[in-house]
């Protein structure tokens, strides 16, 4: 027998379908598709309904808590007319601009940190309690620190929400390294590797899952840096559109700001899973949104 | 002529998470000459896998000495080849980028490195599965790659430590007359542990029998067996059959000393 006849044996491949259960599966998961996006409608309609409803007939105060009606027509109002600090875009922009800035910053800071001393025992275990200590304070308070350092103007942004973003970051990448396969350490050592090659391409790669897996949780945290930063103080953005609204008592200012942050965070979650799912794609099951 | 590899007196101990110590190997003598096949049975925990790892510049010996192409072993040497136990192909490289890992690491040009690698893929017929990911390979196919990969860096020393035990009997068969068909285009001395003394028999040239842990050299038996071998046929022959007789009377007693230990841990 030859080698390559033995191969073509040991690759499984499923039998062929019968062609009518073929279409069977398919229409099955076409109506499945449908009851789950139906009943995601459902819940929508119940939820704004109910609010919409019981705020209405002033069973809950609309003063306190809006009104979806009344979030719609703030909205429609920013889109049209802009906001009392500029154009509704720009506020978007420049929330976003702190947000992505943060966001890389602290990632690549967290993970140079993490491989590093996930590489060097002497220094984690030197720096182990300053980091435990660093990580155990509430950071957004370091924003107000920023604020007065950095002024009011897009820098103390940054760095707060890099701050919240570069702990999780770091410690991810630091497991990472730690976790990474001994026997395919030795292997590469055995190949000829040294240690820059080692670390390029056996624990990058391989703390690549962790660190990815960090970044869905990281971004969320980078905006609300960016957020709590101009809450600190700021003269443009999506969080101070929001502190504006409380000032003004204006509930559904606030809750329009948040529907707009949840709608940027919902899109970057989308570009964080396709980017995960093009860096590993020698993983056996790429990532499915929780939501799809 | 001086051998290819050679262990003297060689003791490893190893510090124990509760404090203790453990002796792997005792007072350990082997030799292995250049171009041989050497296999290495015995016993679970006998320190089959540790002499490997002395071997390969993985672990500093406690006592004695280990000399590979008649210098001493004091780190990872270069013309090394280790086939593992369990998966050590890089899961995030094709079979094409971890074929060609040895060479690159070792900063030969891309597509130098590349020619090579398909070269060696083709030897292990894998032709054709060059952009495939370890995990859409069979086990069978991914050792095929491990082999690949060990070989390309020409070593003349390879050293395998269980590399067939996960496969299932027929690939294992198909896998080990592809081994020898390998390494007879090559001048490089082995060593192969396995638990498998049908395994040993069949592959080496010398079978040497560890005594259950602290492992030293129980015995050393020269397989006179012609080649080419067929694996799959070798062991009905009556020469076989005596060898494996002499040899197992060895290893049944320590295998029996192995499993009472086992079972008065357990």
């Amino acid at each position: 027998m030859s080698v390559r006849s033995a191969l073509v044996e040991q690759v499984a491949k499923p039998a062929p379908l019968n062609a009518d259960l073929a279409a069977e599966r398919r229409r099955q998961r076409r109506r499945r598709q449908f009851m789950v996006q139906a009943l995601r409608l459902l819940a929508a309609a119940v939820w704004l309904g109910s609010w919409e409803l019981t705020t209405r007939l002033n069973m809950v105060d609309p003063f306190f808590f809006g009104m979806p009606s009344g979030i719609a027509r703030r909205m429609y109002t920013w889109i049209t007319e802009g906001t009392a600090l500029g154009p509704l875009w720009q506020q978007v922009a420049v929330t976003m601009e702190e947000t992505v800035l943060g966001f890389v910053v602290g990632t690549a800071l967290g993970i140079l940190a993490g491989v590093l001393l996930g590489r060097n025992r002497m220094l984690s275990d030197v720096f182990a309690p300053f980091i435990k200590a660093a990580n155990s304070i509430p950071r957004v308070v370091l924003g107000a620190l920023f604020a007065i350092s950095l002024g009011l103007d897009l820098r103390s942004k940054v760095a707060t929400a890099a701050v919240l973003v570069f702990f999780v970051v770091f410690f991810n990448a630091f497991q990472g390294v730690r976790e990474v396969d001994r026997n395919l350490v030795a292997n590469a050592r055995i190949l000829g590797a040294g240690s820059r090659r080692l670390t390029t391409e056996v624990i990058l790669p391989s703390a690549l899952s962790w660190i990815i897996a960090s970044l869905h949780i990281s971004f969320g945290l980078a905006l609300i840096g960016a957020v709590v930063g101009e809450l600190w103080g700021a003269t443009q953005g999506v969080g101070e559109l929001i502190y504006n609204a409380e000032h003004n008592f204006d509930a559904n200012g606030v809750f329009a700001g948040m529907a707009l942050l949840a709608a940027v965070a919902l899109v970057a979650e989308a570009l964080i899973t396709a980017l995960e799912n093009r860096l590993i794609r020698w993983r056996p099951n790429p990532v499915t949104d929780v939501t799809a | 002529m001086a051998p290819a590899i050679e262990l003297r007196d060689v003791t490893k101990r190893f510090a124990t998470p509760g404090g203790g110590v453990y002796t792997a190997l005792h007072d350990l003598d082997m030799r292995v000459d250049p171009g041989e096949f050497c296999a290495v049975v015995g016993p679970t925990g006998c320190g089959k896998s540790t002499t490997l790892a002395l071997i390969a510049g993985l672990e500093p010996v406690s006592a004695g000495e280990v000399r590979v192409m008649n210098r001493p072993v004091t780190g990872i040497e270069e013309g090394i080849g280790y086939v593992f136990q369990t998966d050590a192909v890089f899961p995030w490289k094709s079979v094409l980028g971890n074929v060609a890992a040895g060479p690159r690491f070792q900063g030969t040009p891309g597509r130098q490195a590349r020619e090579r690698a398909l070269d060696w893929i083709a030897r292990v017929g894998l032709s054709g599965f060059e952009d495939r990911y370890p995990h859409q390979l069979s086990g069978g196919m991914r050792k095929r790659v491990a082999l690949a990969q060990s070989l390309i860096n020409e070593p003349r020393i390879l050293l395998m430590d269980e590399p067939f035990s996960a496969l299932d009997v027929q690939t294992r068969t198909l896998m080990e007359n592809e081994l020898l068909s390998l390494w007879s285009a090559t001048s490089a001395s082995v060593v192969f542990v396995t638990h498998d003394l049908e395994e040993a028999i069949s592959l080496a040239d010398r079978v040497y029998v560890f005594t259950a842990g602290p492992g030293t050299v129980k015995g050393s038996y020269p397989i006179a067996l012609l080649r080419p071998r067929n694996v799959s046929e070798i062991r009905f022959e009556p020469q076989f059959q005596r060898i494996y007789q002499e040899i197992w009377t060895d290893l049944r007693d320590e295998v029996q000393v192995s499993y009472e230990r086992q079972k008065r841990a357990g």
